[in-house]
């Protein structure tokens, strides 16, 4: 005590902000950074998770270099981040906006864009996968049928399918971004709408100067996390795509799949530690330039 | 100067004028509900074929119908009449709610640390915690098992829960909104001679409250639908979770859709109910309140 | 009092030493297979009745999602958290054994000559060296499965014999409507699922090639002429005759469930899940002969083994468990209550078995059926897949496409067996 009370303020604040971290950086530490570290080790190794492990040098990474399939899912994972964040997080901004606005119902309809959210992965990739089947089952071509227009191969095409699987992992995901969102714009004191309204400011002005600016630290979240989960888009993709994982021709094949397939269908942890190296690596400088630029601003 | 100060008292032409603005805003009111309605009933319609399917026969399982010909129940008698059902489910609430519990409370110790501190290495660390995000938890499940058959905790609850009792995505989370957070609060009360942690405790976590509502029902439905490390870590189905259990359901070579869809529905609605139960913290006011002080 | 006491006594230490005895005595191994709820109900009742035998055994069984067991497995048996006697993929096995994970059988229980004379010859590619590392109960085979009520609609009394025969066959059961589009197929199509079995061991075999030599360590069905005749075969299904689409209702056995498809050919491991559709009428056929009236079919089991961790008297009582389940009594429950194939003629090929008629197509299609050795199934399936699609979605010639899919085959079993 003695000792405490002789630390200058900005000393204070680093006892006391380790003193918070203590536990959960013995956590993390444990917990995280060892088997992440062990993931880096076993990236020079070969193993077959059975038997005993034998460094390979940098054989898994020559081999990923030279592996054409890896090239095509390095691309897959970009589209899904460039064209899966920016449709959602706009979309579900637009709803949230609103929903915020609303009264009447208002549990009701901010519950209905989040049920989707809640629900087995599993079982709305079924509803999905038979939703998109050509005719005599699919519920779009027989409505598109319907009206004389001609059937669209959704899943069964390589260039149709990858937008065809976003399309769910979008809609599951607005519900989570819709509450951040909207948990985001209540955090916003009340009293810089009613200045704005005295001001006679317009609505749209209103938005972009004080909405979006007070929005920021939610924004930052939200980029940030939602291009971490569409870099690692993993399950809808492969229950989407049961029958032939990543298919047709590895069109939709996003690297956590890839990963998940060597480690658990080849057994080739060496080589699904290298892939996960990599992502490990696109990941963080996603992140980190993410985080600069809107820092930035 | 409050917004009263500014009020004109109202003559008659400017009350029917009010009065119009007033009936055009509901009007738009109005359009706006619909929209978001009609949007949201869309929303839903792939649960409404889940919650179709699981009350088909299976010779009726890719019929487009919405109302099954011949409605049954039996898919929901085969799922609840197994008896293990009630176990897997209350075993997912147990470690769902535990888990949830961690989470609110070390993921905002440390986001506010992370926040409102100033001491060297934050962002590093920051940086850290965040890149546990980005390893895929398939690659983690192999160390994870043998650390736990070094500690002896494979097929236990605690097994379970252990990876998921502090997360990246909660502790980035409530950094951000700890942001707005006005730091002379949190002056004020060091002023008061609160100490951090009161500070943080009395002071900071009330404003946050929306944020807090939300982590809890992610961190709950994040561990309510969690399969591969439950599925690695179990051996008895005592203590199976409900995703693990459920999987019965899917066989060699083939999967019986029906009960799939059945055990979603069934599983989708305790998650509803903390959806329900939180959602109600995400009002506004605290702060607002806050700052008129 | 001297002689009570005497008599007390002796009477504790007589009941310590029972106790001590029944303790020593009472040896619990742990079995582990997948979960599929008749395995379960045979194998209750095999532990049943191995335990009535050997009361001084006892099994426990546990059983893991069909999905994740091959992975749990290999994370628990390795971190030696596993059974002692484990139910493992025929495919499996070489990894296992490398890796000393799993004990040979004893020779003196389990002689090779013995089980050579006794079980199906594909069992064979259990043998290491002189012993052999693992058993199947039971196995299974190929068989062309049929909806009655679309037969008896068009007409058709037999099913198909051979190739050209179920081609005609087909015609007759495909179903279009007014815009062309295909509403049920005459056969379902799918590479996916068993499609690629039949492809590799039984079309390419009946065209009179081999596909693979040097015991399926080199692809041979893209040099062998017969590779590409049962490649145009199959692709002519879709292509020329339009009697099906690859793909169609997502997955085969769901069109045939929704008696959306005439027929179907599966494994006799479906024949529970059909079972249980109602209003679905079906019957079972031997796979059809080929052109020049080959027969040939395709067969995978599931095996029994020993794992590493298994020892002294849990070993014994390992081997013991080992011999009763199979036993040609455990195979005839697994049979009756499984509907999977005994693994030894004994007593697959009884007169009854073979008249059965949901069993005896697939019973008879053990006898003349090949197993692959795969490196890594569901690598060298997606070949298959690819090969399909290369020339449905990018316009490959057929011929390209069967070599590509033979060269990035042969790639994975370079890889595979380079140790």
């Amino acid at each position: 005590m003695q000792f405490y009370r002789h630390l200058s303020i900005s000393q204070k604040q680093i006892v006391w902000a380790w003193a918070f971290l203590a536990l959960p950086a013995i956590f993390y530490v444990v917990i995280r950074f060892y088997p992440t570290a062990n993931a880096v080790f076993l990236s020079f190794q070969e193993w077959n998770l059975l038997g005993a492990r034998t460094w390979t040098g940098f054989d898994n990474y020559v081999k990923l270099w030279n592996d054409a399939v890896f090239w095509k899912v390095f691309g897959n994972t970009f589209l899904y981040l460039i064209i899966g964040t920016p449709v959602s997080l706009v979309i579900s901004f637009i709803i949230a906006y609103h929903i915020d606005k609303v009264r009447f119902m208002h549990g009701l309809i901010r519950a209905l864009y989040f049920i989707p959210f809640m629900t087995s992965a599993v079982a709305m990739a079924w509803v999905w996968r038979w939703f998109y089947q050509p005719v005599p089952i699919g519920v779009f071509n027989n409505f598109l049928s319907s009206f004389g227009i001609a059937q669209i191969e959704f899943l069964n095409s390589t260039t149709n399918a990858l937008p065809s699987i976003l399309a769910p992992a979008v809609w599951a995901g607005l519900g989570f971004q819709i509450i951040i969102f909207m948990a985001g714009l209540r955090a916003i004191p009340q009293t810089y709408y009613e200045a704005a309204r005295i001001d006679g400011i317009s609505t749209l002005t209103t938005l972009w100067e004080i909405t979006l600016p007070l929005l920021k630290p939610t924004i930052v979240f939200l980029v940030v996390f939602s291009s971490i989960g569409f870099l690692r888009i993993f399950d809808q993709v492969f229950n989407m795509t049961t029958n032939n994982p990543g298919g047709p021709l590895n069109s939709t094949k996003p690297l956590v799949l890839m990963i998940y397939d060597t480690a658990f269908n080849s057994f080739d942890m060496g080589y699904a530690a290298a892939q996960t190296v990599v992502l490990f690596a696109i990941l963080l400088v996603v992140s980190l330039v993410q985080l600069r630029i809107l820092r930035d601003r | 100067m409050s917004a009263s100060d500014l009020t004109i008292k109202p003559t008659a032409d400017a009350l029917l004028s009010t009065k119009m603005a007033k009936r055009r805003a509901s009007n738009a009111q109005f359009i706006r509900w619909l929209i978001l309605f009609a949007g949201g009933v869309l929303m839903v319609m792939p649960i409404v074929y889940m919650l179709s399917t699981s009350f088909k026969y299976p010779f009726e399982v890719y019929n487009l119908n919405l109302i099954p010909e011949e409605p049954t129940l039996e898919n929901y008698q085969l799922v609840l009449e197994d008896g293990r059902f009630y176990r897997w489910f209350v075993n997912s609430l147990f470690i769902a709610t535990i888990t949830t519990v961690s989470n609110v409370f070390f993921d905002s110790l440390v986001g506010y640390a992370l926040c409102k501190f100033r001491f060297p290495g934050r962002y590093i660390v920051f940086i850290a915690i965040l890149s546990t995000l980005m390893i895929p938890t398939e690659m983690l499940v192999i160390p994870w098992y043998l650390m736990s058959t070094t500690f002896g905790w494979l097929d236990t609850y605690w097994g379970i829960m252990f990876p998921g009792l502090m997360t990246a995505f909660g502790t980035f989370l409530m950094k951000q909104f700890f942001e707005t957070v006005p730091d002379d609060f949190i002056e004020a009360a060091r002023i008061d001679g609160l100490n951090e942690f009161q500070i943080w405790w009395t002071v900071a976590m009330p404003l946050v409250k929306p944020a807090l509502a939300a982590l809890a029902i992610f961190v709950f439905l994040g561990n309510w639908t969690a399969f591969i490390w439950p599925l690695i870590v179990t051996n008895s189905q005592e203590i199976y979770t409900l995703p693990v259990g459920l999987t019965t359901f899917s066989v060699e070579q083939q999967v019986e859709w029906e009960l799939i869809m059945t055990g979603a529905a069934i599983s989708t609605l305790p998650t509803l109910i903390v959806f329900l139960i939180f959602q109600r913290f995400i009002i506004r006011g605290v702060v607002m309140a806050g700052l008129k002080g | 009092m001297n002689l009570i006491r005497k008599l007390v006594l002796g009477a504790a230490a007589a009941a310590l030493s029972v106790a001590g005895t029944v303790g020593a005595q009472a040896v619990e191994i742990e079995y582990w297979q997948y979960f599929f709820e008749p395995r379960i109900t045979a194998m209750d009742t095999l532990i049943e009745n191995f335990e009535k035998a050997n009361p001084d055994i006892t099994v426990k069984m546990t059983h893991f999602p069909y999905a994740d067991y091959r992975t749990k497995v290999a994370a628990a048996i390795p971190a030696g958290e596993g059974p002692d006697v484990v139910q493992l993929f025929y495919g499996w096995l070489n990894d296992y054994t490398e890796a000393k994970l799993i004990q040979p059988l004893p020779a003196d229980v389990f002689p090779p000559e013995k089980i050579e004379a006794e079980f199906f010859p594909m069992v064979k590619a259990m043998r290491a060296g002189d012993q052999y590392m693992a058993l199947p109960t039971a196995v299974r085979s190929l068989a062309l499965f049929y909806n009655k009520r679309l037969f008896e609609e068009a007409g058709i009394e037999n099913p198909p014999a051979n190739l050209d025969e179920l081609v005609e066959t087909a015609k007759k059961l495909t179903k279009k409507d007014g815009a062309g589009n295909v509403t049920a197929v005459g056969i379902t199509t799918g590479m996916n699922a068993q499609d690629h079995h039949w492809f590799r061991e039984v079309l390419v075999r009946q065209f009179g090639g081999e596909p693979y030599l040097e015991e399926y360590k080199v692809v041979n069905y893209a040099d062998d002429p017969a590779g590409l005749k049962a490649a145009k075969f199959y692709n002519d299904l879709e292509r020329t005759h339009g009697v099906t689409k690859f793909g169609f209702m997502d997955e085969p056995q769901a069109a045939f469930k929704a008696g959306r498809a005439g027929m179907h050919i599966d494994g006799s491991f479906r024949i529970g899940a059909l079972d249980k559709v109602r209003g679905l009428k079906w019957g079972v056929a031997e796979l059809p002969a080929g052109p020049n009236g080959e027969q040939s079919n395709y067969s995978s089991y599931w095996v029994n083994a020993i794992t590493s961790k298994a020892e002294g008297e849990k070993y014994d009582a390992a081997v013991k468990f080992m011999e009763y389940i199979t036993s040609d009594e455990a195979m005839q429950i697994w049979l009756d209550t499984v509907g999977e194939l005994p693994a030894k003629p004994s007593a697959a090929l009884t007169d009854e078995n073979t008249a059965n008629p949901v069993f005896g197509p697939f019973i008879k299609g053990l006898g003349y059926a090949h197993t692959t050795v795969f490196a890594n199934e569901s690598s060298q399936r997606q070949q298959m897949m690819d090969m399909i699609q290369r020339i449905d979605l990018e316009n490959q010639s057929l011929e390209d496409s069967l070599k590509q899919a033979a060269v990035e085959e042969q790639k994975i079993l370079d890889e595979y067996y380079k140790k």
